[in-house]
């Protein structure tokens, strides 16, 4: 199997959101490329006939009511905000 | 004088009961022992009461006590709302004793993820306790807590049990409620009792157990029966040959397990062979392809804006991403690789959509042997502890640890382990595993063996 490129790796920490350091993408590169080709050994299996799992239990889709019920404070919803501003998390810039 | 090495919850409660001991006696008999394995990321002062104290894995979210899941960039989180099973602890009177280490996010079988450093074997402090919920195991065996919670995954409870001697269960997915929980994989994410016999895990389970409207996934469970009764007449145990005979069982594992199978036959069991031929050659390789990619998705809410750790930026994008570097360690970082790769467009079907269906045919290979079994058994871990530090450079390594306990999570059934003896001086697990909703089958049994088995709880250098 082919190993992961260097490149594959900044667009997939892109993705994830992840600002790796080039030690740490080195490593990855490695690292994932193992990895990979392990689990790849699914695709060994004749699986044409069969449905995917996405969930252990045999349960239909189960609905909650919908009525409105009490919230936090908002003093508790924002108790970790890293900033703040009035009712609002408070980001930098987009 | 209070023996926390010996003494069960179900003791304890008698004690209290009694009158023979304070609830403060004996929130202080284990409050006051010296943490020198790290089983505790936090300790608790006595909130007062009579009830029994209980440690909590520190992904489980409790009301004003910090939440860290063994990361940085959790590491001044404090929730205002407590997850369901600890709101149904306290409930019951029982009392927090502090939050145990853990992997960081739950990811790791040593606890050497833990961002805070890892816990260390009661048995031999130079070998880890198992992981994730090394604390959890540690802080059970080594007399820090009666008993605990703990999350598995893909053996996050029953590997640590192994471990360090203590008893576990992996509840059935769906009976024990996740909100408030630390998300991790959510299609195998479970929460779970570790305790120093079967009873007081039974017990625990009890209280734990039952649907949960604020967790749409769970189911009522069956009630709970304590186990008394020392017989096996008439249950019939499965040994699959494959999760037997695996390449990486030790000689000594092998022969407790042995030992222990053939205890179960003395007492009344039918024993027989049986095959999983799938589900042990390919159970890991579809574990590390789930497991990564719903981390990848649930880990992406950590992105320095409502709460956890920020790093601040240029713009939006530049905090988020050096949030998420700054806060996540290699583990973390490298199973949301995997997930993104697995996940993005052209390769979502070949690694997601593929491990999805071999999920299914680990599934329909355990319904077909519980046609013939009540329970199937094996080692729960394929080694007894191994020296901490000698893994970490080898994740593949590192991640055949939960080899013998991931088939049966793909499938979402129970699993339960039990001390059946030692090797090398260190404890030997047992995994009891049935088909959904068996828990008690498997407390009956895990009991009766128990019994038989004799297994001293207290590691040999305590007692």
């Amino acid at each position: 199997m082919a190993r992961i490129t260097k490149d594959e790796v900044l667009h997939v920490a892109r993705l994830a959101r992840l600002e790796l350091s080039d030690e740490e993408v080195g490593r990855l590169q490695e690292q994932l490329s193992d990895i990979l080709e392990a689990v790849s050994k699914v695709s060994e299996l004749d699986l044409s006939d069969v449905p995917p799992t996405a969930h252990p239990l045999e349960i239909e889709n189960a609905w909650a009511e919908d009525v409105p019920h009490e919230c936090l404070p908002l003093d508790e919803v924002f108790a970790n905000a890293p900033d703040r501003e009035d009712d609002y998390f408070k980001v930098p810039p987009a | 004088m209070i023996d926390t090495l010996r003494l069960t919850a179900e003791g304890a409660k008698e004690l209290l009961d009694k009158r023979e001991i304070s609830g403060a006696e004996l929130f202080a008999a284990y409050r006051g022992r010296d943490d020198d394995l790290h089983a505790f990321l936090h300790r608790c002062d006595d909130p007062g009461g009579e009830g029994i104290p209980i440690a909590i894995k520190d992904v489980i979210g409790t009301k004003g006590v910090p939440t860290t899941a063994g990361s940085k960039i959790l590491e001044h989180y404090v929730p205002v709302y407590d997850a369901t099973v600890a709101a149904r602890c306290k409930a019951h009177g029982l009392r927090l004793l502090g939050k145990t280490n853990t992997d960081e996010f739950a990811m790791g079988s040593s606890t050497e993820n833990s961002a805070y450093g890892p816990s260390h074997n009661p048995w031999d402090p130079t070998r880890v306790p198992g992981g994730s919920g090394g604390g959890s195991a540690a802080a059970v065996s080594g007399g820090l807590a009666p008993w605990a919670l703990g999350s598995d995954t893909g053996g996050s409870i029953k590997q640590p049990s192994a471990l360090c001697g203590n008893v576990g269960l992996r509840p059935t997915y769906g009976t024990v409620s996740r909100f408030g929980v630390v998300a991790f994989a959510s299609s195998l994410d479970q929460v779970g009792p570790v305790a120093k016999n079967v009873r007081d895990c039974a017990y625990l389970y009890s209280i734990i157990a039952g649907r949960d409207e604020n967790d749409l996934t769970t189911v009522a469970a069956p009630a709970v029966e304590v186990p008394a009764g020392d017989s096996l007449k008439g249950v019939r145990i499965g040994v699959p040959k494959e999760m037997n005979d695996a390449e990486g069982i030790e000689p000594g594992v092998t022969a407790a397990v042995r030992a222990a199978i053939e205890l179960a036959e003395s007492l009344g069991a039918e024993v027989g062979e049986c095959s999983l031929p799938h589900s042990v050659e390919y159970g890991v390789a579809c574990y590390y392809l789930i497991a990564p990619s719903e981390a990848s998705s649930n880990l992406a809410r950590y992105d320095g804006a409502r709460y956890g750790l920020r790093i601040d930026g240029d713009d939006f994008r530049e905090m988020v991403m050096r949030t998420r570097d700054a806060g996540f360690g290699d583990e973390p970082k490298r199973r949301i690789m995997i997930g993104t790769y697995a996940l993005s467009s052209g390769y979502y079907e070949a690694y997601y959509g593929t491990a999805q269906k071999v999920r299914t045919v680990i599934k329909r290979e355990h319904e077909a042997v519980f046609e013939n079994f009540d329970l199937i058994v094996s080692p729960t871990s394929p080694t007894v502890a191994f020296e901490l530090g000698s893994k970490v450079d080898d994740p593949i390594a590192m991640y055949l640890n939960d080899l013998l306990t991931i088939p049966s999570c793909m499938a979402g059934l129970p699993g339960l382990n039990i001390p059946c003896g030692l090797s090398e001086g260190l404890p030997v697990g047992l995994q009891l595993i049935g088909p959904q909703f068996s828990e008690n089958t498997l407390f009956k049994t895990g009991h009766a063996l128990e019994q038989a088995i004799g297994f001293d709880v207290v590691p040999a250098r305590l007692r």
